[in-house]
């Protein structure tokens, strides 16, 4: 079967590419493209480690076929970071230790900064509601939840 | 976790779609994948073709007419959760989304889909049925309405031909000031619950109950309208034993089984449901006090 020709932008730059037809997004992404920060947890849309957002609205990348992002602006964790100087979150998150394996951090980040576009000020039940679709099996969340509140005071000073 | 080969179809109207839908076999219509793509993903479902109606226009809206709400089959959860027209005509809808997936699954997730899926335990279809909603559907033949009490065929089978789709909802607005209660027992927030109630009460002035509506959902293979439980209400003003002796009606709907829940359990989180449902409910009606 013929491949299918899709064309995007992704963290800013238009980029093409082929792809199967079956083929999701995060495969499209990871395979095709060679972008494995956007990690598969369960394929299932219950874990949001593949969270990037789509026209700047977070979507699981596993439940969306790659031929659905035609025209579509991505983002993704590799456009967080400015070269060497990481996002505010990034700092955070190491500062606060909110991460033990990684696998759900580049999820967590793109939500967390998702949120922050949002509502700049969120309270930390704003917190936990908005990343209640990504799970991390190794922090408890407590020291996510303190390294968004810390970023998102530095990002509004 | 890859989705099965099929063929992929991305047509431009509902005529388009129906004309594949009756033209292929095996053909599944992809709105927001927020449940065709898990399924596809872990291959519980090996469709041949695809139809993707993302590029399908004009089954995106939310709108009033004749004193109702009109919302688009493709209409993403996310547009009715932030929509202020149903916060303000049709609250129960607003207050049920929130329950609905995560902020993921709702900015894609669509009322079509989850109808046209129609999880027993679904927040859509729950609401849908205490709001005695209408669902158009559209095939080759043309368009057709479908009350909701009518649209479940069975377990997870909504009542429409192979080469039909959902194309919008009207839902019935409520009088303003209106009480309404929408609660769900699941494991983890964002979960399908196990057991949810959604209740409307239209109370008089002078606290009296004048019409209710009392359904659950994750009970039965699809919402039950709990029709002993409304007669108890009508007329009642509010007391806890009212509200208790109406919801104990809802100990013998005839209930399902599984790995998470016997029968009985689901009964008895039906009792509770919509006992707090209906306390909710009639706290938040303009004439309760």
């Amino acid at each position: 079967m013929a491949r299918a020709h899709v064309t995007t932008t992704i963290n800013g730059d238009v980029v093409d590419f082929l792809c199967e037809a079956d083929q999701t997004l995060l495969s499209a992404l990871r395979d095709e493209l060679r972008m494995t920060g956007t990690k598969e947890g369960c394929g299932t849309g219950d874990c949001g480690a593949c969270s990037v957002t789509i026209d700047g609205r977070l979507v699981c990348s596993c439940l969306v076929l790659a031929v659905e992002v035609e025209g579509k602006a991505i983002d993704t964790i590799e456009g967080m970071a400015d070269g060497e100087n990481l996002h505010p979150l990034q700092k955070k998150f190491l500062e606060h230790a909110a991460l033990q394996c990684g696998i759900c951090t580049p999820g967590i980040l793109i939500a967390a900064r998702s949120l922050l576009e949002r509502n700049p000020d969120p309270s930390e039940t704003e917190i936990r509601y908005w990343l209640a679709g990504n799970l991390c099996r190794c922090t408890g969340y407590h020291k996510i939840v303190e390294a968004v509140l810390d970023a998102a005071r530095e990002m509004r000073s | 976790m890859k989705p099965p080969p099929f063929k992929y179809h991305d047509p431009r109207t509902v005529a388009e779609t129906v004309e594949l839908l009756a033209r292929n076999e095996n053909a599944k219509i992809l709105a927001g994948g927020q449940s065709l793509m898990p399924m596809l993903n872990m291959r519980y479902v090996q469709p041949d073709h695809v139809i993707d109606i993302n590029r399908v226009e004009g089954l995106s809206y939310i709108r009033e007419a004749g004193g109702r709400l009109e919302i688009g089959a493709m209409t993403r959860q996310r547009e009715i959760e932030y929509a202020d027209l149903v916060a303000r005509r049709a609250p129960i809808v607003r207050e049920a989304i929130l329950n609905v997936g995560h902020r993921q699954t709702r900015n894609r997730g669509t009322l079509g889909g989850s109808l046209s899926h129609l999880d027993p335990a679904a927040e859509l279809p729950l609401v849908s049925a205490a709001l005695e909603a209408t669902v158009h559907v559209q095939g080759p033949k043309g368009k057709r309405d479908i009350a909701m009490a009518e649209f479940p065929a069975g377990y997870m089978s909504p009542s429409i031909e192979l080469d039909e789709m959902v194309i919008g909802v009207t839902l019935p607005v409520w009088p303003d000031g209106h009480g309404y209660g929408f609660v769900e027992f699941s494991r983890r927030h964002g979960d399908f619950a196990i057991v949810a109630a959604a209740v409307l009460l239209d109370v008089e002035a002078g606290g009296k109950i004048k019409r209710a509506s009392v359904t659950v959902g994750g009970v039965g293979p699809s919402p039950v309208r709990c029709r002993d439980a409304e007669k108890a209400l009508t007329g009642e003003k509010g007391a806890e034993a009212a509200f208790r002796a109406a919801a104990e009606t809802c100990r013998t709907i005839d209930a399902m089984e599984d790995v998470y829940a016997p029968a009985w359990y689901r009964q008895h989180l039906a009792t509770v449901m919509t006992r707090r449902a209906m306390v909710a409910a009639f706290g938040r009606a303009a004439n309760a006090r």
